[in-house]
C-alpha cells in the first residue's frame, strides 16, 4: 500500500518559476586548495511554492542560499528572478530584487540589533526604501506587521528589546522585518532550529499561514527531515550532499519512498517519538561514520566510501548525473540509476 | 503555595529492588545579583534502579541541567542543593551525596557517578591530546600504571567505534563533532561509575552522526550494564533510549512513568503537549499542536498549578492548587505517577502508522 497522496501543488508546473538556479557552483580558494561548496545545482522556486533543501552540516544548504539571495555571486552558472540573470541587473533593478527576496537567519539572538527597540527594527527599512511615508505610517505598518507574526497585542511589543524576548518571539520579530518589503521569496535558514520544540511548531504555522495568505515562496533550509516534511509537504524536496543535490522530488515522495541510499540513510536515522516504532526501525547501515572532507572529494559518488550499496568500478569512477527514477523524483546514484527503484513495502 | 513533597512513598517508582540512586525533596535554589534566590529546581523525588534508562524532558528553561549539575555537585558558586540524594554503592554503602565534600565528593564523581556534557568541544581541554585527558582522569582517581591506563583507554575507545591508534594523539580541535561526543563517552565510562548522566548527548549533531552516538549508546549500555539518566529536550530520543520518562515542567517533576505509557498514555497535558509538538517522519502529514507560551519564568511562577496559564484543561481550581505527584496505577513495576487533578481528561489519540 502506498500511503503517498499526491497533492495538487506539488509539481507547480504550469507557472513560470520565480526564480531559478541553473548549474551554479560556488569554489572557494582556500590554502589546502579550491573547495566546491557547491557544485552545478539545479533548483527552481515557483510564486507561492515551499523548497525544501535538506542536508548535513556542509553539504552546501547554505551557501546555495546565500547565492540564491544575491549575498555571493556564483563561481559559475546562473541565479534568475523573474527570468532575468540577477549580476547583470542594473543597480536599481537589483534593489529590487533584494527587496523581493529576504533572508531569515538561524540565530535570532544574533540577527537582531540589540540596541534598537522592535519598532525601530520594523520601521527602518519602511522608511529606508520609502514604503511608507513618515513615522506615523510607519509605525501603524510595524504595529500591522506584529500581528501577521501572531505578537499580539502588538503595542506589548513594539517598545522592547530583543533581549526582552524569549528566542522565538525573536524569530517572529525576524519574519516580520523581512515581510517588511512585501518579498515574493523569504529564504529560512534554519530558522526554526534552535527553538524549543513546542515554540518550533507554531512559528511553523506561523510561517505555513504567511505562504497561503500572502503567497510568499520559500526555500526552506533544515538539516531535519521532519520539519522539511511538516513545512514542505505539498513542495519539493532537494536532499544535498557535499555541495551536490542527490536526491530531488515532491516532499512526499522524498520522505516515504526516497530512492538515494543517502536519503534512505538519513531517514532511517531518524527516531521516532514512538518507543515501538523507533526501536523497530531498521536502520541502512553505513560502511563508515566519517564525512569527507569537501578539500579531498572521493573520486565518483562522494557518498561511495560510506555507502551500502557500493559497488566498485561503478561508484568509484564517475560522478552520477540526476536523472529521472520515478515521475517528477530524481537521484544521483549509479546502482538506482541501473536498477530502479523499488516501491516502499507501506 | 509552596510545593508539599509527596514523601518518600510517593516517589516515582519502577524497576525492582534497591534503587541505585534515590533522590528526595531535591531542591537548587541560585543566589541573584539582587539578593533574591530563584528556585530552579523545586522539590524532585526520584528513584533510578540498576541498569535503568531515565530520560528526563521538557523544554529549556525548565530546570533539567540544574537537576543533573546538582546530583554531581557541580553546581555554581551562587547554586545550593538541599534535600536528601542517597546512593546505594554496589558493595552495599549508602552515600549521601549533598554531604559529601573533599576526597569523598572526588570519589563520588566519576567513579560512581559521571557526567557528560552538551557541547563536547568544551568538555576538553584544547591544549591537551586525548591521550592526556584519559591520563590525567585515570591518574587523579586510581593508582592505574601507565600501560593499564593506555590499555583500558584503547579498550573503551573501542567499545565506541573509534580508533585508538588515531584518537589518542590527536587534539580535541581535530575531532568531528560525532567523534568528540565517542571520546567524552569513552572517558566517561573509564572508572566504571554505575550512573551516567548524559546532558542532550546528541544535541547540535548531524542526523546520520546523531544516529551513530545513540547506537553507541545502545551498544555500551548493554555491555556495561549501567543505569543512566539523560537530559534532552527532543522526545524521539527519549521514546529510543529511555526505559522510563520523567517529564519535568518549571522545576518539578509533574508526569513519570515506562516508556510506552509516557507515549501512548500521557496523562498531564504538558507531556501530551511536548509529544504532539513533534513531527514524526513516518507516515503522512501529522496533525501537530504547539503549547502556546513558553515556560514561566522561575523567579515569578504563577499561582498554583505552574502549567495552568498554557493548559487548555485548566479550570479554576487549577490555579489555588499546585497538584503533588500521585500515582495512577496500582500496578506493581508499572509505576505512572502525574501531578495533575485533570489527568482522567487527558488522552492522547495516536494514529497507528503501519
Amino acid at each position: 500500500m502506498t500511503a503517498v497522496s499526491e497533492s495538487p501543488a506539488v509539481q507547480g508546473e504550469g507557472g513560470k518559476p520565480l526564480m531559478t538556479l541553473d548549474g551554479v557552483s560556488q569554489v572557494f580558494d582556500t590554502k589546502a586548495g579550491p573547495i566546491r561548496a557547491v557544485d552545478q545545482a539545479n533548483l527552481s522556486i515557483n510564486p507561492g511554492e515551499v523548497l525544501c533543501l535538506v542536508g548535513e552540516s556542509g553539504s552546501g544548504k547554505t551557501t546555495a542560499a546565500r547565492m540564491a539571495a544575491g549575498l555571493t555571486r556564483p563561481s559559475g552558472g546562473q541565479v534568475t528572478y523573474d527570468g532575468q540573470d540577477i549580476w547583470s541587473l542594473k543597480k536599481n533593478d537589483f534593489k529590487d530584487f533584494r527587496r523581493s527576496v529576504q533572508y531569515v537567519h538561524q540565530d535570532p539572538y544574533a540577527s537582531l540589533n540589540p540596541t534598537r527597540t522592535i519598532q525601530q527594527t520594523l520601521t527602518a527599512p519602511l522608511l529606508k526604501h520609502g514604503v511608507v511615508k513618515g513615522k506615523q505610517a510607519a509605525a501603524e505598518r510595524a504595529y500591522e506587521l506584529l500581528t501577521k507574526v501572531d505578537l499580539t497585542p502588538p503595542e506589548n511589543y513594539l517598545s522592547k528589546y530583543p533581549h526582552q524576548l524569549s528566542g522565538g518571539q525573536r524569530q517572529r520579530v525576524a519574519v516580520a522585518r523581512a515581510l517588511t518589503l512585501d518579498p515574493k521569496i523569504i529564504i529560512a535558514d534554519e530558522s526554526t532550529s534552535m527553538l524549543d520544540v513546542s515554540i518550533r511548531i507554531s512559528v511553523l504555522a506561523m510561517l505555513g499561514r504567511l505562504r497561503d495568505d500572502l503567497g510568499v515562496g520559500f526555500l526552506f533550509i533544515t538539516h531535519d527531515l521532519a520539519i522539511a516534511k511538516y513545512f514542505g509537504w505539498r513542495g519539493r524536496t532537494a536532499v544535498m550532499y557535499l555541495g551536490r543535490i542527490v536526491e530531488f522530488g515532491p516532499t512526499p515522495r522524498i520522505i516515504n519512498a526516497p530512492t538515494h541510499p543517502y536519503t534512505r540513510a538519513l531517514i532511517d536515522a531518524i527516531p521516532e517519538p514512538d518507543p515501538d516504532l523507533t526501536r523497530t526501525k531498521n536502520a541502512e547501515s553505513l560502511r563508515s561514520l566519517e564525512i569527507p572532507s569537501l578539500a579531498h572529494l572521493p573520486s565518483g559518488c562522494a557518498f561511495h566510501p560510506r555507502c551500502g550499496q557500493f559497488e566498485e568500478g561503478l561508484c568509484d569512477g564517475k560522478v552520477p548525473q540526476l536523472v529521472q527514477i520515478r515521475p517528477g523524483q530524481s537521484a544521483a546514484c549509479h546502482v538506482v540509476a541501473r536498477d530502479g527503484a523499488d516501491e516502499p513495502a507501506a | 503555595m509552596t510545593t508539599t513533597s509527596p514523601g518518600a512513598a510517593r516517589a516515582t517508582r519502577g524497576g525492582s529492588g534497591k534503587p541505585l540512586l534515590s533522590i528526595r525533596d531535591f531542591k537548587v535554589e541560585y543566589r541573584t545579583g539582587s539578593g533574591t534566590t530563584v528556585q530552579a529546581v523545586r522539590g524532585v523525588d526520584l528513584d533510578l534502579y540498576p541498569g535503568e534508562s531515565l530520560a528526563l524532558v521538557g523544554e529549556s528553561g525548565c530546570g533539567k541541567t540544574t537537576f543533573g549539575l546538582g546530583l554531581l555537585r557541580l553546581l555554581p558558586r551562587l547554586g545550593h542543593a538541599s534535600g536528601q540524594v542517597t546512593f546505594n554503592r554496589g558493595d552495599g554503602t549508602e552515600i549521601d551525596v549533598l554531604g559529601l565534600d573533599g576526597r569523598d565528593l572526588r570519589q563520588f564523581r566519576w567513579r560512581d557517578a559521571a557526567m557528560v556534557f552538551q557541547g563536547a568541544m568544551n568538555a576538553f581541554n584544547p591544549v591537551l591530546k586525548i591521550r592526556g585527558h584519559m591520563h590525567d582522569t585515570m591518574r587523579a582517581h586510581t593508582k592505574a600504571t601507565k600501560q593499564e591506563i593506555e590499555e583500558r583507554a584503547a579498550e573503551l575507545l573501542r567499545l565506541v567505534r573509534l580508533e585508538p591508534e588515531r584518537v589518542m594523539d590527536s587534539y580535541p580541535h581535530e575531532l568531528s563533532g560525532g567523534m568528540r561526543q565517542r571520546v567524552l563517552i569513552a572517558m566517561s565510562l573509564l572508572l566504571e561509575p554505575e550512573v551516567l548522566i548524559l546532558d542532550e548527548p546528541t544535541t547540535a549533531l548531524d542526523i546520520l552522526t546523531q544516529r551513530s552516538v545513540v547506537d553507541v549508546l545502545h551498544e555500551v549500555r548493554e555491555r556495561l550494564g549501567f543505569s543512566m539518566i539523560f537530559i534532552s529536550h527532543d522526545l524521539s530520543l527519549a521514546a529510543e533510549l529511555a526505559d522510563r520518562v520523567a517529564t519535568m515542567y518549571a522545576g518539578r517533576i509533574i508526569e513519570t512513568g515506562g516508556v510506552r505509557d509516557m507515549f501512548y498514555k500521557p496523562r498531564h497535558p504538558y507531556t501530551l503537549g511536548l509529544i504532539k509538538a513533534v513531527p514524526p517522519i513516518v507516515g503522512d502529514l501529522p496533525d501537530l499542536e504547539s503549547i502556546p507560551g513558553g515556560p514561566p519564568s522561575l523567579a515569578n511562577l504563577p499561582k498554583g498549578c505552574a502549567f495552568h496559564p498554557r493548559c487548555k484543561f485548566a479550570t479554576d481550581e487549577c490555579q489555588e492548587v499546585d497538584p503533588p505527584l500521585i500515582p495512577i496505577t496500582d500496578e506493581p513495576g508499572d509505576a505512572h505517577d502525574v501531578a495533575c487533578i485533570h489527568s482522567d481528561e487527558v488522552h492522547l489519540e495516536r494514529r497507528t502508522a503501519s
